[in-house]
């Protein structure tokens, strides 16, 4: 057993010294930084708004005249001058825009004019009115009694989401917990490959250097793996850690920097404090370990078998299918229905259950019986894999230059001592 | 020190090592012959524990060998390697304490040997950084730091220049002095008669010829004789009390032939040539290590 504590330490003190180490650790929190900055600065920008705009109307139809009323922010005038002159004064002012509504507005496109590229909200606007005008024009052309079909249409349904707790209800922000659970498949999906395959480059490495012989004549193959699969598990985690805390760090950070009340940032920060963070945490590392475990033994299995990392390929994809195949699912499909049969079922199966688990996770409506089965699935899972690929490495990494294929590494799996 | 008793291990398609038994005695230097892909390697792999036997068994100083001799045996395989980006001192210190030195015991110990072998300042290099003979340098060191006491070297001289496999052969003969028993494989047969107190041959799976290396050419002899002599060449009859080898002239009037009696003895010939000549040397030839491994597996060819 201390032999495999000294293979945990020169697997995880070597990884974790090295220098690309040392910078993926500060370079994603320092994205994440830079994001919610480039966040705040848009929002900002949207704001910009507060500043009065005037939008003249130039209506050759006539259709429009003193129908566009007043908005927020938005005032419409009647251009009394002609479409030049007023193209010219533009020049002048940045909270002016031109509208060009044309004789014909059916066939004809209606142009707005300005000196920067109109925002979303005036266009939104001048759409959202001159639709109604010209809908209530057509009706009264065609004879339909508006103002019945106004009274008939008064009922306005929005849909409020809401979660029925046991304590009562919540809003739940669907939008903000659908972008955690994709965001947490995506990082169980790219960790459980990232150091998958660190740990079977460093079989390959220790293959292709010929060690691999000097250290299996003092310690076993199982405990060479296990050290391994070990030491980068710890190097994963520690990434994490110092990820989860510089992110709260930058975080915090970046919402003093961008966020005054009212803010967008504000409200978003404030629907993520809704969700349960201590919980999806823990059933992250949980999953992200035992899926570790299950995906690195196999990982170890593959560099065994082979001398290169280019001959790792016919090995790696049915390997990472059922990974693949639930990483798509999730981003497409899953998290827009987390309790759905598939769903379950993929929750259930300990190669798909670490990405799937993880989109159900932040929606909060796993039943504890399932969650229960699934973990259980997932030690049983990865004690299974961890017993095939040992029986696979002990073997592989002993033969050179031999091809190997399925049915050899069948045949090594059968192999006595 | 080493009792290996009837060998089998069987691969997919052939057998490796047929039935085969050997004795190393403690204190001595054990040379494992024979042609490549005899099962030299498979034996020493069993040896190590790397692989098991089929069948058969192996005693260790009288028990019978388990994972706890593991630290009492230094290997090093005929294909050698090092981690390439790990620095050598560290990486010396980590292969010692996998065969149970502590830090501080392997600190020691490595500082030692760089001194003794000239290499202190590597102790921060990285073995991509050395040559090849240096990173094999290197490697010796891995295998001999924790004091085993079975030293197992599966081809030590391939790969080094003149200069560093004398040193490393003396480093070897030291360690042997000081009671390390060694088992090593080699081709090279010169380094057998030099090094070798015993040794086996395997051929194809089996071992056909062990014992002590001066018993076996003993009894490989074959009344063959070097005469040498100085004076008029002599020309043979027929009526010599032997039969004539080879004939060859040497410088300053010299001359060497090779003979084989034919049951006579060499106080015979001494007697038929010393009237005849001025006799300089007369020598038993007895047939090297190489000629009898050569004549030995083409035997079995």
């Amino acid at each position: 057993m201390n032999k495999v504590l000294l293979i945990i330490q020169r697997e995880y003190v070597t990884r974790v010294r090295k220098k690309a180490f040392i910078v993926m650790i500060f370079v994603v929190p320092a994205l994440i930084l830079g994001m919610s900055a480039l966040i705040g600065f848009v929002a900002k920008n949207n704001q910009e708004l507060s500043n009065d705009q005037l939008v003249k109307v130039i209506d050759e139809s006539g259709a429009f005249v003193g129908k566009l009323h007043n908005a927020k922010h938005i005032k419409f005038e009647d251009a009394k001058q002609p479409a030049a002159d007023a193209k010219t004064s533009l020049q002048q002012d940045e909270n002016l825009s031109l509208l060009l509504i044309p004789k014909d507005y059916t066939k004809k496109p209606v142009q707005i004019l300005s000196k920067k590229k109109p925002t979303y909200q005036v266009t939104g606007e001048v759409e959202r009115q001159m639709n109604a005008i010209a809908s209530a024009k057509s009706l009264v052309d065609h004879h339909i009694d508006t103002a019945l079909l106004n009274a008939l249409n008064k009922n306005r349904i929005t849909v409020n989401a809401m979660e029925v707790t046991a304590t009562g209800t919540k809003d739940a922000n669907l939008a903000t917990t659908m972008g955690v659970g994709v965001a947490c498949a995506i990082l169980i999906y790219l960790s459980l490959f990232i150091y998958g395959a660190q740990v079977m480059r460093g079989v390959i490495e220790e293959k292709t250097s010929r060690i691999i012989e000097v250290i299996i004549s003092s310690v076993k193959p199982f405990q060479l793996m296990l050290g391994k699969i070990i030491g980068v598990g710890l190097v994963g985690l520690t990434q994490f850690g110092a990820w989860i805390i510089l992110s709260v760090v930058s975080s915090k950070i970046a919402g003093h920097a961008f966020s005054g009340p009212g803010s967008p940032i504000a409200g978003a920060v404030a629907v993520l404090s809704t969700i349960p963070f201590g919980y999806i945490l823990g059933c992250f590392i949980f999953y992200f370990l035992t899926g570790y475990l299950l995906y690195s033994a196999l990982f170890a299995a593959v560099g065994s078998a082979v001398d290169s990392e280019t001959e790792t390929q016919q090995f790696m994809f049915p390997i990472t299918l059922p990974l693949l195949f639930t990483y798509l699912l999730s981003v497409t499909v899953l998290f827009q229905a987390p309790d759905s049969p598939l769903a379950v079922w993929l929750s259930m199966i300990p190669f798909t259950a670490p990405v799937a688990m993880m989109v159900r996770v932040p929606f909060g409506g796993v039943p504890p019986w399932q969650l229960a089965i699934s973990m259980s699935l997932m030690v049983v899972g990865f004690l299974f894999t961890t017993y095939v690929a040992a029986r696979i490495y002990r073997v592989g990494v002993l033969m050179y230059g031999k091809k190997a294929s399925f049915k050899e590494l069948a045949k090594w799996f059968f192999y006595k001592e | 020190m080493l009792s290996i008793r009837n060998i089998v291990k069987q691969y997919a398609g052939h057998r490796a090592l047929d039935d085969v038994s050997l004795e190393v005695e403690s204190g001595k230097i054990f040379g494992l012959l024979g042609p490549n892909g005899a099962g030299k390697t498979s034996l020493i792999r069993i040896i190590n524990q790397i692989t098991a036997p089929d069948s058969g068994e192996i005693y260790f100083n009288g028990h019978k060998l388990d994972q706890s001799h593991i630290n009492r045996i230094g290997y090093l395989p005929e294909e050698r390697g090092l981690y390439k980006k790990m620095e050598i001192g560290e990486q010396m210190i980590y292969l010692a304490r996998l065969k149970g030195l502590s830090r501080a015991d392997a600190t020691a110990k490595l500082k030692f040997w760089f001194e003794k072998l000239g290499m202190e300042t590597w102790w921060k290099k990285k073995i991509e950084e050395l040559s090849k003979g240096m990173s094999q340098k290197a490697q010796f060191v891995a295998t001999v730091l924790h004091e085993p006491d079975l030293i197992i070297l599966d081809e030590p001289f391939s790969g080094f220049d003149p200069v560093a496999a004398e040193l490393i052969k003396d480093e070897i003969l030291e360690l042997n002095k000081k009671g390390a028993t060694i088992l090593f494989s080699t081709h090279r047969m010169e380094s057998v008669e030099e090094l070798c107190d015993a040794i086996a041959l395997i051929h194809k799976s089996r071992k056909i010829l062990d014992g002590r290396v001066k018993t076996i050419r003993n009894s490989y002899k074959n009344d063959t004789y070097l005469v040498e002599y100085t004076g008029e060449h002599l020309a043979f009859d027929g009526a010599q009390p032997f039969d004539l080898i080879s004939d060859v002239a040497g410088e300053d009037n010299s001359h060497t032939i090779k003979l084989k009696l034919n049951g006579t003895t060499a106080n015979d010939v001494l007697q038929y040539l010393l009237p005849k000549t001025k006799i300089n040397m007369l020598q038993e030839v007895i047939p090297s290590m190489n000629e009898i491994f050569i004549e030995k597996v083409n035997l079995i060819k």
